[in-house]
């Protein structure tokens, strides 16, 4: 971030400033003229749409907590006000309560770009496991989020997933009573709630700073998984990125104002219109949409694992359903360490594309599973996923990296682009370039 | 791409929650008049289902988060207002003697509950707890389609097993057994319009006006909706052209 | 969009009328977002609905005063002495820095009565002056101890930093004893 060998500007207050501050040659170089691929697609634009999100759930979160009261007696009215008294409030409740789907459906859907052009590979393993802790994050600040407003989803939400922790052996009752600050979720537990809900989405902010330079550190990867070799396979971030990113923020923020000026409770749950009530447990508990598929892996587990013939238990289903759940982020942190096979993009990898494309369906059956009650063909179905995508992980990808052909790939991004036979045989290769 | 949006529209389908339908029908869809992308209250039915409320279920249940001065929404003046907050007495104080007393509602008062606490409310009514109405229409599944449904689903019990005492058959509760005994009738309040008085016409203005009293930013949300999505479509178009216009000069 | 041909400077006339419309929507939609988002800090409308108070006068004997709350606000009601009411009508052709005749400031026919915002209009404090062993200043009515500002029998002032004089709200007799502020 030094100034280097640093450009004069003409006008002259931003010569002053820069002469002093490089923060206008840091931007240029950043996001002016830097060098990105030239054969992106649309999914390509997730990444801005994320940051977009993260910045719409900071400022609507903010003039929120300018209204909420993090108290049990009057959370839910509080809300309640903001939805009926304050100016526009209901406005900015639903874009956050809708906006946090949206951050998902975005960082879903960026995370399946990363996997299935190989974004994760050498040189780039530390800005993919930047990306899972900034999911992890996000993770923990939905969660906690969704139990303010003191609904009987809330409460029973975060009775449920802090439960968890007591399945760790010897220390778990502990480490609840610890997290509860009390015997049950109660009073201390919202207000550490609201304080944490409140800290971590900044905490985000600053782990993507650090996605972003490590992203600018080692450059975009792109559709065809190949480094640019020159400048005739790259085009200036600005304006062509930069127009093209704004572009599918705005087709992304139709569908979301969509959802919260038109559908805004589709994506919740009735039952949080009712105050929590820790005597009346709801009929059946489910997570908001995004958490559904983990929560499939953490019910699939249904029975001891213990040494086979006797009757000694090694970990419990309780505590397998926990490692489960958690495994399955932790797998996707070492991703980069497990697929050694030498091409990234799926574009040139059949056989992966096809384990990929199966691992994207039971990801979708598990959070169908995660909203049915754990019983019946559900059970299976979240059983069978869950041993796939564990599978997926352990199993498929150490086998391709050994047997999977190696394809010839396009001696440049350029001649790619300029070459019709590679175009027509690429899945998702939507670099349309004239 | 096509594959991508094939998979967003499962998922959708994929994460609509499951509901806890235990064996109750999902209630027939009515024809609202505040569905769809521009609807509306009507607000006639609007004060007829105001009629209703303080009628009937006020007897039972509150609507404290509701307060008269959101009562001009239904299209009463305010003088109207005040004439109606009137009607009812609120508990303030402490005056200078420090003691509470009863005095007329005003505008800014939030309806009284029927009830001082929830144990008095279920001490008299066998130990069913009347849910304040003011969020009902948004805390169940099928929101207003629900609770018609729930007001006309009475029926004489088909069950085999015998119905404990207080408790009635209802098509679309769940579990079908209800403590609330059917509280609407033909012509047990008088409507001051043309408007027909049966137990349908009762529980659909009654409806219309709990769905307004859940969600009172309706209209406006709506309004505002479709400015701001005309918006982002025609901004979305600009920045198209502008991104094939620069693309176009790619050398 | 379907592209016309191109020719030079029809092509370039075109991309800076996109450009132009492109930053016009720009401007146009973070003014339009921006409003709710610094709306939401204005009064909401139950804090509005609130903003009227009754108040019973009967116990408040000649010589009195009692600060009731408004808006959040402490509002002083002086049931005033003759003397006082003297005092107050024969300075109002003094020199004044805001002037303000008590007639203005009082009811026609309860001329005794003086409500008004008991808040220094200098910087906010409230002016000692409501209880009998308070300080009152030297025109005998209200003093501000923070900086000094000296109100008369009529709450205006008259030595001092503050402006204007302590402002009278909205208020109507409803009975001869009852007043609504607001």
């Amino acid at each position: 971030m030094g100034s280097g060998n640093r450009k004069k500007f003409d006008n002259p207050i931003v010569e002053w400033v820069d002469s002093r501050l490089p923060v206008f040659t840091l931007m240029n170089k950043e996001y002016g003229v830097f060098p990105t691929p030239k054969n992106f697609n649309y999914l390509w634009n997730f990444g801005a749409i994320a940051m977009v999100m993260l910045i719409t759930m900071i400022i609507t979160g903010i003039t929120l907590a300018m209204h909420y009261v993090p108290h049990v007696d009057h959370a839910f009215d509080s809300v309640e006000r903001i939805m009926r008294d304050v100016n526009y409030g209901w406005m900015i409740r639903y874009l956050h309560a809708n906006g946090a789907s949206f951050f998902f459906i975005a960082v879903y859907i960026h995370i399946f770009r990363g996997m299935y052009y190989g974004s994760y590979k050498q040189p780039r393993e530390l800005l993919w496991m930047l990306g899972v802790v900034i999911f992890l994050l996000l993770m923990a600040t939905a969660f906690i989020g969704y139990v303010l407003p003191w609904g009987q989803m809330s409460f029973w939400g975060a009775t449920v997933i802090t439960n968890l922790f007591s399945a760790i052996p010897f220390v778990g009752d502990s480490i609840v009573t610890l997290l509860w600050g009390g015997f049950s979720v109660d009073n201390p537990t919202l207000n550490r709630f609201f304080a944490l809900h409140y800290l971590l989405p900044f905490v985000i902010f600053a782990v993507v700073f650090l996605h972003v330079w490590a992203l600018h550190v080692a450059g975009s990867n792109n559709p065809l998984g190949i480094e640019p070799k020159g400048e005739q396979d790259t085009l200036p971030f600005n304006p062509y990125y930069t127009m093209k990113d704004t572009f599918g923020v705005l087709v992304f923020l139709i569908v979301y104002v969509a959802f919260a000026f038109f559908m805004p409770n589709d994506l919740g749950h009735p039952d949080n219109y009712i105050p929590a009530d820790p005597l009346v447990t709801p009929a059946h508990i489910v997570p908001e949409w995004y958490f559904l598929p983990f929560y499939a892996i953490l019910r699939a587990v249904t029975f001891d694992i213990g040494i086979p013939f006797t009757d000694i238990t090694i970990i419990t289903a309780k505590l397998g359903g926990v490692l489960a759940m958690f495994g399955s982020i932790a797998l996707l942190f070492v991703l980069p360490f497990l697929d050694k096979h030498p091409v990234r993009s799926a574009v040139f990898r059949p056989w992966f594309r096809i384990a990929l494309f199966a691992l994207v369906i039971a990801t979708f059956l598990l959070g169908m599973a995660g909203g049915k009650p754990a019983e019946g063909i559900w059970l299976y179905v979240s059983q069978f996923c869950s041993v796939y995508y564990f599978g997926f992980f352990l199993a498929i990808i150490p086998f391709l990296n050994k047997y999977e052909p190696v394809e010839k790939l396009p001696p440049s991004i350029n001649d790619a682009v300029l070459d019709k036979n590679i175009k027509a045989n690429a899945y998702f290769y939507a670099g349309k370039v004239k | 791409m096509k594959k991508i949006l094939l998979f967003t529209l499962l998922g959708l389908v994929a994460v609509t929650p499951a509901y806890a339908a235990g064996d109750a029908p999902v209630p027939p869809h009515q024809d609202w008049s505040f569905n769809g992308y521009n609807g509306t209250f009507d607000k006639g039915s609007l004060q007829r289902g105001y009629q209703v409320y303080k009628q009937v279920c006020s007897a039972c249940h509150g609507m404290k988060r509701i307060s008269f001065r959101n009562l001009a929404a239904l299209g009463y003046s305010e003088e109207e207002v005040k004439a109606l907050a009137a009607e009812y007495t609120v508990m303030d104080g402490p005056n200078d003697e420090g003691e509470m007393f009863e005095r007329p509602a005003r505008p800014s008062d939030a309806f009284p509950s029927p009830y001082p606490n929830d144990e008095t409310a279920r001490y008299a009514n066998n130990g069913a707890l009347p849910p304040d109405l003011s969020l009902i229409v948004k805390a169940r599944p099928h929101g207003a389609d629900y609770i018609y449904g729930l007001l006309t689903g009475y029926e004489e019990h088909h069950g085999e097993e015998e119905l404990p005492a207080g408790q009635y058959w209802n098509k679309y509760m769940a579990g079908h057994k209800i403590a609330m005994a059917p509280p609407l009738s033909d012509d047990m309040v008088p409507y001051e319009d043309e408007t027909v008085t049966t137990t349908e016409q009762y529980s659909k203005d009654v409806t219309s006006f709990l769905a307004w009293a859940a969600e009172p930013e309706l209209e406006e949300r709506k309004r505002i909706g479709v400015k701001v999505i005309l918006f982002l479509i025609a901004f979305a178009g600009v920045m198209l052209a502008v991104k094939r216009k620069i693309w176009a000069s790619m050398h | 969009m379907s592209s016309t041909v191109d020719k030079k400077g029809k092509g370039e006339t075109r991309r800076d009328f996109l450009y132009l419309t492109a930053a016009a929507f720009g401007a146009v939609g973070a003014g339009s977002v921006a409003w709710p988002f610094i709306h939401q800090m204005n009064p909401a409308a139950d804090t509005l609905a609130l903003s009227t108070t009754e108040v019973d006068l009967a116990p408040i004997e000649e010589g009195q005063a009692i600060t009731v709350m408004w808006r959040g606000k402490p509002v002083f009601i002086r049931h005033r002495t003759a003397e006082e009411v003297e005092r107050a009508k024969s300075d109002d052709k003094a020199d004044l820095r805001d002037p303000e005749t008590d007639e203005q400031r009082t009811k026609p026919g309860h001329e005794k009565w003086l409500v008004m915002v008991g808040i220094c209009t200098h910087l906010g404090c409230v002016p000692l002056g409501q209880k009998s062993a308070d300080v009152k200043g030297e025109y005998d009515g209200w003093f501000c101890p923070c900086h000094g500002s000296h109100y008369d029998t009529s709450g205006r002032i008259r030595k001092g930093p503050a402006p204007k004089n302590m402002a009278v709200p909205e208020y109507t007799f409803l009975t001869d004893t009852t007043i609504k502020i607001g």
